[in-house]
């Protein structure tokens, strides 16, 4: 895999550059602020077809009659939804000449990341002699997905290419109608990522957006819908550990995966956003709909996040457990640091007979940032037999941030068992000694610490992933003691 | 090797080591004997380098070097190991990792290379063997789950592994039986050469049995009052501690 992939990178950036430059048309965007001719001209803009347009506008007369929800344990101004710039196709970046004009502290993360130069270049916007366009990827990795019959595309793409699937399965987990930032992205959203396995295939290689640089400029509004027919394996990468330029500010993704029988999705996200400087300025509004349906008998689907970036973060990867003997599973890092905030956990549905759910969360706060955790096990009537365990840790640097637990558990059968533990801790001055005293400085003897402590969620992720994972922790929590 | 001055140090304005001094040469194995409470974990603390301490006066010379002036991390770096009296625990860290980042740490200041993967399992196995630690350490947690005796003998594995020039081994046999105490004090006296020091710092005389010091020095409220020989030890477990405040106290009057 990691073969795989430097392979490509090389051949991209020394191959000759092929696919011609950006046109303007590229960089149109849609009027400021929202309204029905902003959702009319987004679809038209995407050349769309009709049923898309009228999914949007339904979702657009529904998101006017919604409130931004105020429940969560998180505090910042107010969004003027009248100000943002809703689409830009596909935004283009600001092109620097060489990495001398990269921010400098940008670059020492890189570097301690382990990212190679060209693709820093590639994070940072610098023009590269060959630009890793999204075309020539998508081609690579198509000849060898589609011999086994995988569909790995943009949504775009999908709409176009396979409309009765993405008329099947678009908002059949997450409905416009679910919540106020569901809406929004239902009505505007630019693009994303479709993936379809077929019955019986495994996967061989593991999905990642990182090969789909175009996901990166999709856009504020970003969907991916992933189909995993019966019997069959996919595990799926988001996002990268490499801190993202981004330019927009407001995030409101939806993902939703469907696992029919015996089918299994693995997926794994590392979100590293910019999370706002150290006095809380500025940073990414992040408002993620993540779900996954167990549809099928002995289907399963987990959700991995590492989340360490975004000013703000709203995330509740959940899953519809309805398929008897189901298992679903969430493994989560958020760290906080400064003045970033983050509420998040994840909901698990248990509708199915002995359907399984596991919830490892792992809260790091540090600075004067804020790290909730929000969990909602709810167990029908039906689904006699089944099994929770959630285990919710917090650790806390310093004294100045919070760490907050908010679990709901509701069970309306007798047979179900569920089972709730949490612990909140500090890294204490002994331990910190202790490390010094073996001649580990303060720095390496934190990031040890903290990747002990959420070493039981950095070990379910991919391997190349989990190294990286690693680093950003420590990355993350620089210069958060001492 | 190691000289201190005319130390004196307080904790919340309350004064524990009280015109302190003791040199340990190169070679030497040295037991600080006394009561509770008169200083002896303050002074290996303050050897170590934690900062809770408040040195008012004095100094402590190590290889030369003013040690006051060094954060903790360098003085272990320059050679200065601590056994703890109660060790740490470390959840989610496994032994291998903890100790290869050590390791590579004070290569590093040495101007070393990392160590290699292979050397680093070989340097495990054969220091593992020193304190007889079964094999299944390697991907235990640091001192997690660990009994009494596990930890103590996981002071002096640390030991073996970063190979330093002196050793403070604050009540190392505190908690241990007899076996332990044995394999504990064992790997201390295979680890002894003419160019590293030992400080042993204990209640009781048995330890000595094990380790024989070529110093005992009794301490008393923040200062050493007497020293001698291994002999001084045995006088002291015959004799009791009061034996020697008795002592203090007559001279005192006089």
């Amino acid at each position: 895999m990691e073969n795989d992939k430097n392979n490509i990178i090389q051949e991209l950036t020394q191959g000759d550059y092929k696919y011609g430059f950006v046109t303007d048309i590229e960089t149109e965007t849609s009027p400021i602020g929202l309204s029905e001719d902003t959702v009319r001209y987004i679809s038209a803009k995407k050349n769309e077809p009709e049923f898309m347009l009228e999914f949007r506008l339904k979702a657009y007369r529904h998101w006017l009659t919604l409130t931004e929800p105020t429940w969560a344990h998180l505090h910042h101004p107010p969004i003027d939804y009248q100000n943002i710039i809703f689409y830009a196709a596909p935004k283009k970046q600001q092109t620097l000449n060489s990495l001398d004009e990269v921010d400098p502290e940008l670059l020492k993360t890189f570097n301690k990341l382990g990212i190679s130069l060209e693709e820093q270049k590639l994070f940072s916007g610098v023009a590269v002699d060959a630009v890793v366009d999204s075309i020539s990827v998508k081609t690579t990795f198509k000849e060898t997905l589609s011999e086994k019959g995988i569909i790995f595309c943009s949504y775009s793409e999908a709409v176009k290419e396979h409309p009765d699937l993405v008329k099947k399965y678009m908002g059949s987990v997450v409905p416009y109608t679910d919540n106020f930032f569901a809406a929004l992205n239902s009505a505007v959203f630019s693009d994303g990522s479709f993936c379809y396995i077929p019955p019986g295939v495994r996967c061989p290689i593991e999905l990642s957006t990182y090969f789909r640089i175009n996901a990166a400029n999709s856009g504020q509004f970003e969907r991916t819908l992933i189909i995993a027919d019966e019997g069959s394996y996919v595990s799926y990468m988001e996002g990268c550990t490499a801190p993202m330029r981004d330019e927009n500010q407001l995030h409101a993704a939806i993902v939703e995966i469907i696992a029919h029988d015996n089918a299994e999705v693995k997926y794994s996200t590392v979100q590293n956003w910019y999370p706002g400087n150290k006095n809380g300025d500025g940073g990414i509004y992040n408002f993620v709909t993540k779900r996954g349906f167990c549809k099928g008998h002995n289907s399963k689907i987990s959700w991995t996040q590492v989340e360490t970036g975004s000013a703000i973060t709203w995330k509740y990867p959940s899953l519809i457990l309805k398929g008897d003997n189901s298992v679903g599973e969430f493994y989560s890092v958020a760290v906080t640091n400064n003045y970033q905030q983050a509420d998040t956990g994840t909901k698990m549905i248990h509708l199915g007979k002995n359907t399984k759910s596991t919830v490892i969360s792992k809260g790091i706060s540090a600075g004067k940032s804020n790290n909730s955790y929000r969990g909602l096990i709810k167990v029908s009537k039906n689904a006699i037999n089944s099994r929770n365990y959630t285990q919710c840790d917090s650790l806390l640097l310093g004294d100045k941030c919070g760490a907050h637990t908010f679990p709901y558990i509701e069970t309306n059968n007798k047979s179900s068992i569920v089972e709730h533990e949490a612990t909140t801790s500090k890294i204490s001055e002994d331990q910190l000694f202790y490390c010094l005293q073996r001649g580990i400085d303060n720095e390496s003897a934190i990031s040890l610490i903290v990747n002990g402590y959420a070493k039981e969620v950095l070990n379910k992720l991919p391997m190349e992933f989990a190294v990286e994972a690693q680093k950003l922790l420590s990355i993350s929590l620089e210069g958060s003691v001492g | 090797m190691l000289q201190i001055k005319h130390l004196r140090v307080s904790i919340n304005q309350k004064e524990i080591l009280k015109d302190f001094n003791l040199e340990v040469k190169a070679g030497e194995v040295h037991a600080i004997m006394g009561p509770n409470g008169t200083g002896k974990s303050t002074l290996a603390s303050v050897i170590a380098g934690r900062d809770i301490f408040e040195v008012t006066e004095g100094e402590i010379l190590y290889k030369g070097k003013n040690l006051l002036d060094l954060p903790p991390e360098t003085r272990a770096r320059e050679g200065i190991f601590l056994g703890f009296q109660y060790p740490v625990e470390i959840p989610g860290v496994s032994m291998a990792n903890f100790m290869k980042t050590a390791v590579n740490e004070i290569r590093k200041y040495k101007g070393l290379e990392p160590i290699g993967g292979a050397d680093f399992l070989k340097l495990m196995e054969e220091k593992k063997k020193l304190v007889e630690i079964q094999s299944k350490l390697n991907n235990r947690s640091v001192n997690e789950g660990f009994s009494g005796g596990e930890k103590k003998k996981n002071e002096i594995f640390q030991m073996a592994m970063l190979n330093p020039t002196l050793s403070i081994l604050d009540e190392t046999d505190s908690g241990l039986d007899i076996d332990a105490l044995r394999i504990v004090a064992n790997g201390v006296n295979k680890l002894r050469t003419k160019d590293n020091a030992t400080v042993v710092i204990t209640h009781y005389q048995r330890l000595l049995d094990y380790i024989v010091p070529d110093f005992v020095h009794v301490m008393y409220d923040g200062k050493i009052v007497k020293s001698g020989d291994k002999h001084l030890a045995i006088e002291l477990e015959e004799k009791g501690y009061d034996w020697i405040k008795q002592e203090l106290e007559a001279n005192a009057s006089i």
